[in-house]
Order: C-alpha cells, then sequence, then structure tokens
C-alpha cells in the first residue's frame, strides 16, 4: 500500500503561495481565538471586542494571562506534534506512523509520571517534569527503533507492532506507578495525563519555544533529505543522502517536539497523524514544503480544536482533537478511495 | 574507477560472496551475468559502497566508500537498485530531481539547472511526457526508465545498474542499452547486472560470471559465453551467433 495524493512539482511560486496562505490563515486564527470563549452563563459563543483586551477590566485579564498564553501553547503543541507526525512518517515510511503509535507519547507520559511520583515537581517544578517528558519520548524512540528493526531495515508492520507494544506497556507501567502515588500526586498525574492547557502561563511557552524551534528547524532543514527517503535508505544513499546521520536527526528532532509539547500540554492525540496526510493530499508529498505547511496547519488545528474545547466547558483539548479529527480523516480517506486520491493498493 | 578486491560479503554464518574481485575502468561497460542466486546484486552493492565488505576492499575512484561521504560517492557514482518503491507521491519529474541531491547544498528549492537536466534525462531514456504524471502510477517498464533517468540525471564518471532492462520492451531495453553505451562513449564506468545475455554480448566490453557466490570467468563476451563452467553455472548451453552486421546474438537450450 503507498500513498498518492498531491499535485504539480514544487515550484518557487507554489511554495511562496503555500507558505502565504498557510501563514496568513493561522495568523487569522491566531487572532481571533482569544477573542472567543462561552457566553453568559456558560452557553453559547461570546465574542471580546477587540478595544476591550486593550481596557483594565476583567475582559483585558483573561484575554492576556488566559487566553493569549493557552492560544499560544496550543499553537506551539500542534506545529510541534503535526511537524513529528509528519517526519516520523517520512523517515519510516510509514502512513501510520505518529508519535501515538510509536509509542513516544505513552513514554514521554510514563517518564513524566514517574518525574511527578519521584518528586521532581516540588524541587524542579514543571520544567522538571517536561524535561523527563522529553527524555521519555526520546527513550521509547530508540527502544521502538530498536525493536522494529530487522537488520538495517524498518518493516512498517514490525515498527507499528513495536510502537503499540511500547505504547501499552509505557501505559500499564504509567498505571503501576500512579496506584503507588498519594492523592496529591495522583490528581497532579491524571490531570497532566489527560492533556489539556487550562493552566498555561506565557512562562511556560516561552521555556518550551526554543526546544520547538530548534526541533522544527531541523526537521525543516532536511527537507530534502526526508523526499530521497521516501525511495528508502539504499536509494537514498544511491544519491547521496547520509542516511545514518539523516535518520537519526530527524528521530531525535521529532522526538524533541513531541517531548516538549507533552510537557505543555500532555498527550494529545491524531495531530501528528491527521495534519501530514490532510495536507499532503493538498500540497504534495515534498516536504521542503509539507514540513513548514505542517507546522502551521498543526498550530492552527489544535489552536481551533483548543477553542471549541473552552467554548465546550473547559474539555481537554485532546478530546477535541480526536472527535474532531476522526472523522475529518475519515471524509478523507473515504474521498480519497473515491478518487484514488489517497491512498493505492498495489 | 570501480575496483572490487578478494571480497568477501555474507548474513550470518551463510557466505553470498566469496573472493570476488571486479574492476571497472572509466570508458568500460562491463556486464555482470549468472544464476539467480549466484550473488550478482551483492556483488553491485558492495561495488558501490553501500554494504560493507566482510573481507577484502571495495574502492570507487579510488576512495574507500566506508570512509568517504556519501554526498562524495554520489557525485561519482550512481547506482539504480534493483527494486525502487516510493512510500509518497512524487512525481516522475520530482523522481529523477533526487538525483541531483549530491549536485545541490541545504534545504533549498531546485534550480533551473537541476530541472533541465531532469528533463534532458528523461528524454533520453523515452520518459518526457511522463514528467508531470505520478510516478507510482506508471506502469513497471516506465518506472524502470524513470529511475534510470535519474542515475543519468545524476552525472557521474561512474554507474551500476541492477536489472535495467527487466520489465522493457525490446524496443525500450535497446534504447536503453544504447544510452549506457553512451555513456561509455563519454567516459564513464558502467556496470550491469542482467539476465539478458543477448544485451551483455552485444554491449558489454567485457562480461564477469557469477555462480554461487564467485566469480568463475572474465573475459570478452564471445570467451565467456563459450566458457563451459559459464555453461554450467546456468545449466544450459549457449550458442553464439552474429547478425550480418556483426551484432551477436545468444539462444539459450
Amino acid at each position: 500500500m503507498s500513498f498518492v495524493g498531491g499535485g504539480a512539482r514544487l515550484t518557487r511560486a507554489r511554495w511562496t503561495l503555500y507558505l502565504t496562505v498557510g501563514v496568513i490563515g493561522l495568523a487569522v486564527i491566531l487572532l481571533l481565538a482569544p477573542l472567543v470563549g462561552p457566553g453568559a452563563h456558560g452557553r453559547g459563543v461570546a465574542l471580546m471586542s477587540p478595544r476591550a483586551v486593550w481596557g483594565d477590566g476583567i475582559d483585558a485579564t483573561i484575554f492576556w494571562h488566559v487566553r493569549l498564553p493557552r492560544t499560544l501553547a496550543a499553537a506551539l503543541v500542534g506545529a510541534a506534534l503535526a511537524a513529528a507526525g509528519c517526519a516520523f512518517q517520512a523517515v519510516l515510511r510509514n502512513p501510520l506512523a505518529e508519535p501515538f503509535t510509536l509509542g513516544v507519547s505513552s513514554g514521554a507520559s510514563l517518564a513524566a509520571v514517574i518525574a511527578i511520583r519521584l518528586g521532581v515537581a516540588s524541587v524542579a517544578g514543571t520544567a522538571g517534569v517536561g524535561a523527563a517528558a522529553v527524555i521519555g519520548a526520546i527513550a521509547a524512540v530508540a527502544l521502538v527503533w530498536q525493536l522494529g528493526r530487522v537488520g538495517s531495515t524498518l518493516p512498517p508492520a514490525t515498527l507499528v507492532l513495536a510502537g503499540v507494544t511500547v505504547s501499552m506497556f509505557c501505559g500499564a507501567a504509567a498505571l503501576v506507578v500512579q496506584a503507588t502515588a498519594d492523592f496529591a500526586e495522583m490528581s497532579r498525574m491524571l490531570r497532566w495525563m489527560m492533556g489539556g492547557l487550562e493552566w498555561t502561563q506565557l512562562t511556560t511557552v516561552a521555556r518550551a519555544l526554543p526546544p520547538l524551534v530548534l526541533g522544527a528547524a531541523v526537521l525543516v532543514w532536511l527537507g530534502r533529505d526526508l523526499n530521497a527517503l521516501a525511495a528508502g535508505p539504499e536509494a537514498a544513499a544511491s544519491v547521496g543522502v547520509a542516511v545514518g546521520r539523516t535518520q537519526t536527526l530527524a528521530f531525535a528532532a521529532a522526538s524533541l517536539l513531541v517531548g516538549t509539547s507533552i510537557a505543555i500540554a500532555g498527550p494529545i492525540g491524531f495531530v501528528g497523524l491527521i495534519v501530514p496526510h490532510a495536507l499532503r493530499a493538498t500540497v504534495g508529498p515534498d516536504h521542503r514544503v509539507l514540513l513548514p505547511m505542517s507546522l502551521l496547519g498543526g498550530a492552527a488545528l489544535v489552536v481551533g480544536c483548543d477553542t471549541i474545547a473552552r467554548v465546550l466547558g473547559q474539555l481537554p483539548v485532546g478530546v477535541v482533537t480526536a472527535l474532531a479529527g476522526g472523522p475529518f480523516f475519515l471524509v478523507l480517506l473515504v474521498r480519497g478511495k473515491r478518487t484514488s486520491a489517497l491512498w493505492r493498493s498495489e | 574507477m570501480l575496483a572490487l578486491a578478494d571480497v568477501t560479503f555474507g548474513y550470518d554464518a551463510r557466505a553470498v560472496v566469496r573472493g570476488v574481485s571486479l574492476t571497472v575502468a572509466r570508458g568500460e561497460l562491463v556486464a555482470l551475468v549468472g544464476p539467480n542466486g549466484a550473488g550478482k546484486t551483492t556483488v553491485a552493492r558492495l561495488a558501490a559502497g553501500l554494504v560493507p565488505p566482510r573481507t577484502g576492499t571495495a574502492r570507487i575512484d579510488g576512495r574507500d566508500p566506508a570512509t568517504t561521504a556519501r554526498r562524495e560517492v554520489a557525485q561519482r557514482l550512481a547506482y539504480l537498485p534493483q527494486r525502487y518503491e516510493l512510500a509518497f507521491p512524487f512525481t516522475a519529474l520530482e523522481v529523477v530531481m533526487m538525483g541531483r541531491y549530491a549536485r545541490q547544498r541545504g534545504p533549498g528549492l531546485d534550480s533551473a539547472a537541476d530541472e533541465a537536466a531532469a528533463r534532458a534525462a528523461l528524454a533520453r531514456c523515452d520518459v518526457a511526457a511522463l514528467a508531470e504524471r505520478r510516478f507510482d502510477a506508471l506502469s513497471g517498464g516506465e518506472r524502470r526508465r524513470v529511475v534510470l533517468a535519474q542515475a543519468l540525471c545524476q552525472g557521474a564518471e561512474a554507474i551500476i545498474l541492477d536489472e535495467p532492462t527487466a520489465a522493457l520492451d525490446p524496443a525500450h531495453a535497446i534504447a536503453v542499452a544504447q544510452a549506457l553505451a553512451d555513456e561509455r562513449a563519454r567516459g564513464a564506468a558502467v556496470l550491469i547486472v542482467t539476465h539478458d545475455l543477448d544485451l551483455a554480448a552485444r554491449y558489454a566490453d567485457r562480461i564477469v560470471a557469477m555462480a554461487d557466490g564467485a566469480v568463475v570467468a572474465d573475459a570478452a563476451p564471445a570467451t565467456v559465453l563459450a566458457d563451459a563452467r559459464v555453461q554450467a553455472a546456468f545449466g544450459v548451453t549457449l550458442h553464439v551467433g552474429a547478425l550480418p552486421g556483426g551484432e551477436r546474438f545468444v539462444v539459450a537450450r
């Protein structure tokens, strides 16, 4: 089975057009999202007046201290998860690869839960738990890679099996750790594992920015290499790609993105799967445009889903990404099957 | 240009290649033939530096591929694998332009010169009309020619091709062989792995015949095809004839 879709070759004009549309679209969403909130008595939708933002009333406080940090965090998390999913799919040549199916999210969650249990949160705060999540993400990727490898190749089936196995093991181990925790720790763990952006502050966003920018920059830089890897490691090496270095860099950067995003918002599913697939069918498979567009598209999706989550009454954003993303992906799949534009069996 | 010296290779305890020595000079076209499972593809991969030999040495333009940057190797050597499958829906032109990787730097887009080189290579392989078509929607023979165009587009001084004419109709097989002969004429070292003994007899300067992981003959085509050890390896009798124009053909019985 291979993935088909896409369109004409990537020219400078097309690259500029896509990126311009993407940047403008995301900018509009970022400007509007913090103005949107639940209506009076939690019913309906209320749009905050832009003038109120610059005043010194309660609206300004909500905008600057609650909604803006949350929106920015949502954007960073979405961008990171989508770009990481795109990179995992490219390196592993596997349409099912994404942080969840590879066990990365579970690895990060287990490490974070252990960190909370060991009292890291009280010593080093949320930053300590976040660092543990990053380490957990990288460890899970390394483990899945080792388990899934057959010789020098990474067959899709064994890789996904290894990912699911690691994911289930980490999930079970996290439950065991939780069972040994006291009430305060357990509530912190539960809040963290449910995923959400409710308590995000601007300092969290600022702290997460450097690793996210670094991870994203590495992946965008590798765009041409990831294209060549679409034909497999040997074909990529024969045109000049340093395959081992590219795979290691891409895995490390993607794990850094996933770990950091999990540190901000806990595990959020579906984004790493649906955004690259939807965009590949729209802008084509060339990673020099697909990766930056995944950053923008992922950011827009999670900001949109988080806004819906806020309006619907403080749902965890992961619930909305799954509820909105699932049907959206199915529509793509069914449309793609009809027009043979998404999947192709061989 | 390409040199293997007393090379061995194997998977686990099983030796696939045993004591193979092979050279291909600039301006030479060498055909590597042998029955299925003889170790031809492994020898091609060893010569391309894609797998390191257990013992012996591999050299590409005098350099050890194991210690040379892959980009530098690719500037000198193009390799066409036996199977080429894409995970994503790139067009034929995009696939060919991947052959320009070793001559590009950084994450930028392809230049007009890259595109011109790719389109010229597509035209040489008679697939210019398929440039904008999706690679995975092409027929097996069309895909083969597109990947050959990628190898030609690399502009390397040495080319190794694993079954370049497999899945091609006779007209396109001859056209591909002629394109390889043209590469030889411009001074490239060309090594092809093939089951097409007619093509080997007509176009190769030398034939290297393998059986059971070892070289059994390495000489001019007529000599190798008449060699009793080679015929025994194939398990058939090979009859070499010549057309009025002097072109050789081979009939196996």
